[in-house]
């Protein structure tokens, strides 16, 4: 395989507080190859958008990145700072936000807001930026791209808003997409159009996707593999079929049982039981033991093995074998 | 668009009408008129004669009437202190004050915006933190005061800047203006600053709180993930989005400014129409005061309509009721 687009090392990302030092995210590493679409799920404030900001430098202070780094293609990032971070944003790393309704200015017209962009990032004129800003707008399948570009905000439905949002985010052209939640808040009819868009065009572009969605069904969908984060942790990787069908992590296990299908029928759903607990209460060991149906003592006095590419794929000190989804 | 126009033109008439009826029906209380026009020894019939005379006999409407009917070709009667056209006062007068208004509307403006702006985007820094603790200053000290403390300070103490009245000014056409003498200029600064202060820290702190709100948006974060520059995100993008609170306030404080230039212009005895508007009221002349008070208020019209386009002009929003989203 290539050198990955994205190369994440034991990514730390720290909070610092009153009662200690929080931690959203804890260790974790994944690599993205060119084309290839990462999903990342987990539970709210399992630490996926914080990863996400982590790699594009938008951390809201006092979240730092305390230890680990990032590499995009090859260039270490995690340590840049000010303008050269600035620089790398939309140009190598783009991001789609989840609510393409609030994530637009209200008061640019969309065509300026994507020639501002490609002004800042690329050596262009004036004029051919309008007229990539069209052919952008075209890409992502907004009908009438050249007398659109003149619209605003407000006069997009939400489904093509988060069309201009993904036309923004690739207008430079980046080696990287981070797209947080990018279906979550639109109709269902329409988030199947955005996933195939977001799809094709990095495909065709051999863009590098980090999806990260809480939804099963978009992953299943879109991505190639898939990370699974539990309180800050990685707690499975691995091609999104076998995690899927054959999740190793009882986490994971758990997370596909709570899915709904239609093929299971009307039986109650699975609920794992308990909840995941707070960054500022991480039990000993396995974080996941309290709530885990497999924990053995030793679960609670130490962590599962960290994944590594290439490595163990669950972070479990028990992983499931072979068994189907109940 | 027009239609809009149109209808604000008639409810400002109504307004004009309304605020020439209480007016009117407020001059009742002020005082007798009569008592300082005629001397010591005047007489029984003198009064009455006079009284007739100046129309004082009628009922309120019927004065009122004769006022509006006067006003509207451009005849707002004879002051009884100086014998003299109302309008020719007026308009001897008003330039002073128009520029003292001017130049105090206009620090208060760009200075309120840009410290607004300034410790919005340093909202924990040194610099802003000490701005704002002053600016309670100007908040709350009345206006006499701040007045009176800048000329002692600069005046009395300094000997820098003259205490009172306009300096030379120049006639320009009918216009007397101090823009273009030096002793001009520096009679402005002190009575604009005073008549300023309280506007521009109301208006800084406006600025300050709706560009923090502004700058929590996601539209903020996603323009600076696509690497925006610091100073397009800050002005181009957020700026714009936090003046149509702003424009609403400062329409009304630029009216407020011309209202309450009477203060400051008796404080630095400027002579003005505020100042005209005081003696008026000390000698009962009714005329003067009547026209004063329509002066006023067309300004506020004014203002308000001004607002109200400006609105139209920065929010697309306002603008396109007619473009269906699609």
């Amino acid at each position: 395989m290539a050198d990955p687009v994205l190369s994440i090392r034991d990514l730390t990302v720290e909070i610092p507080t009153r009662y200690g030092i929080l931690r959203p995210v804890s260790g974790v590493s994944y690599d993205i190859a060119a084309g290839e679409i990462l999903g990342v799920v987990g539970e709210s404030g399992a630490g996926k958008s914080m990863a996400g900001n982590a790699v594009i430098g938008l951390l809201s202070p006092p979240a730092h990145i305390a230890a680990g780094e990032i590499h995009v293609r090859g260039t270490r990032v995690d340590q840049l700072t000010g303008d050269a971070m600035r620089r790398l944003r939309g140009k190598e790393i783009g991001m789609v936000f989840q609510d393409p309704l609030t994530s637009l200015n209200p008061l640019l017209r969309i065509g300026d807001q994507l020639t501002e962009t490609m002004l800042a990032h690329l050596d262009i004129s004036r004029a051919e930026a309008e007229r990539r800003a069209v052919a952008a707008l075209e890409e992502v399948g907004i009908p009438g791209a050249a007398e659109r570009v003149g619209s605003y905000p407000h006069e997009f439905s939400g489904g093509m808003r988060q069309r201009v949002v993904i036309a923004l985010a690739l207008c430079a052209e980046p080696s990287l997409i981070i797209a947080d939640e990018p279906t979550t808040a639109l109709d269902v009819s329409v988030q199947a159009q955005i996933i195939a868009l977001l799809k094709k065009l990095c495909r065709e572009r051999g863009t590098a996707v980090m999806l990260i969605t809480h939804d099963m069904g978009v992953i299943a969908e879109a991505a190639d593999r898939v990370a699974v984060m539990y309180a800050g942790q990685l707690a499975e990787l691995g091609p999104v079929r076998d995690v899927l069908t054959a999740p190793r992590h009882p986490y994971t296990h758990g997370l596909m049982g709570s899915t709904p299908l239609a093929s299971r029928g009307k039986d109650r759903l699975h609920q794992i039981p308990g909840a995941m607990p707070r960054l500022d209460a991480l039990p000993d060991g396995c974080a996941f033991h309290p709530r885990c149906p497999r924990a053995h003592d030793r679960c609670r006095v130490s962590p599962g093995p960290r994944i590594e590419d290439g490595g163990g794929r669950a972070a479990c000190l028990f992983p499931m074998v072979e068994e189907a989804v109940a | 668009m027009l239609a809009f126009i149109i209808r604000r033109v008639f409810q400002s008439i109504l307004v004009l009408l309304v605020v020439g009826a209480v007016a009117f029906s407020m001059f009742r209380f002020v005082g007798d008129p009569i008592d300082n026009m005629l001397g010591q020894e005047r007489t029984q019939a003198d009064i009455e004669r006079l009284r007739t005379e100046l129309g004082l006999d009628q009922p309120f409407p019927v004065q009122y009437y004769k006022f509006l009917k006067g006003a509207v070709q451009g005849n707002f009667g004879v002051s009884y202190r100086q014998g003299r056209p109302v309008s020719d006062i007026l308009i001897e007068r008003a330039p002073a004050t128009l520029e003292l208004a001017a130049v105090s509307g206009f620090l208060a403006i760009t200075i309120g915006i840009a410290l607004g702006v300034f410790t919005a985007i340093r909202r924990n820094g040194f610099t802003a933190n000490a701005i704002m603790s002053v600016s309670l200053i100007g908040v709350s000290l009345p206006t006499f005061l701040i007045g009176i403390l800048l000329i002692y300070l600069f005046s009395v103490e300094l000997g820098w800047l003259p205490s009172f009245g306009r300096g030379e000014t120049v006639m320009v056409g009918g216009w007397s203006t101090g823009f273009l003498t030096e002793s001009g200029l520096k009679a402005l600064i002190l009575p604009s600053i005073t008549l300023g202060l309280y506007q521009m820290t109301l208006i800084m702190r406006l600025v300050r709180s709706e560009m923090l709100e502004v700058l929590r948006q996601d539209y903020i974060r996603f323009a600076r993930a696509r690497g925006l520059r610091d100073r397009a995100v800050n002005f181009r993008h957020a700026l714009k989005n936090t003046l149509v609170p702003v424009i609403t306030v400062t329409g009304l404080q630029l009216g407020s400014i011309i209202a309450f230039a009477i203060i400051t212009e008796t404080v630095f005895q400027w002579p003005g129409v505020g100042l005209l508007f005081i003696n008026a009221i000390q000698f009962v002349d009714i005329p003067v005061m009547a026209a004063y008070l329509m002066l006023i208020s067309v300004m506020f019209v004014a203002i308000n309509l001004i607002v109200d386009l400006l609105y139209f002009a920065i929010d697309p929003r306002l603008r396109a009721d007619r473009t269906a989203a699609h």
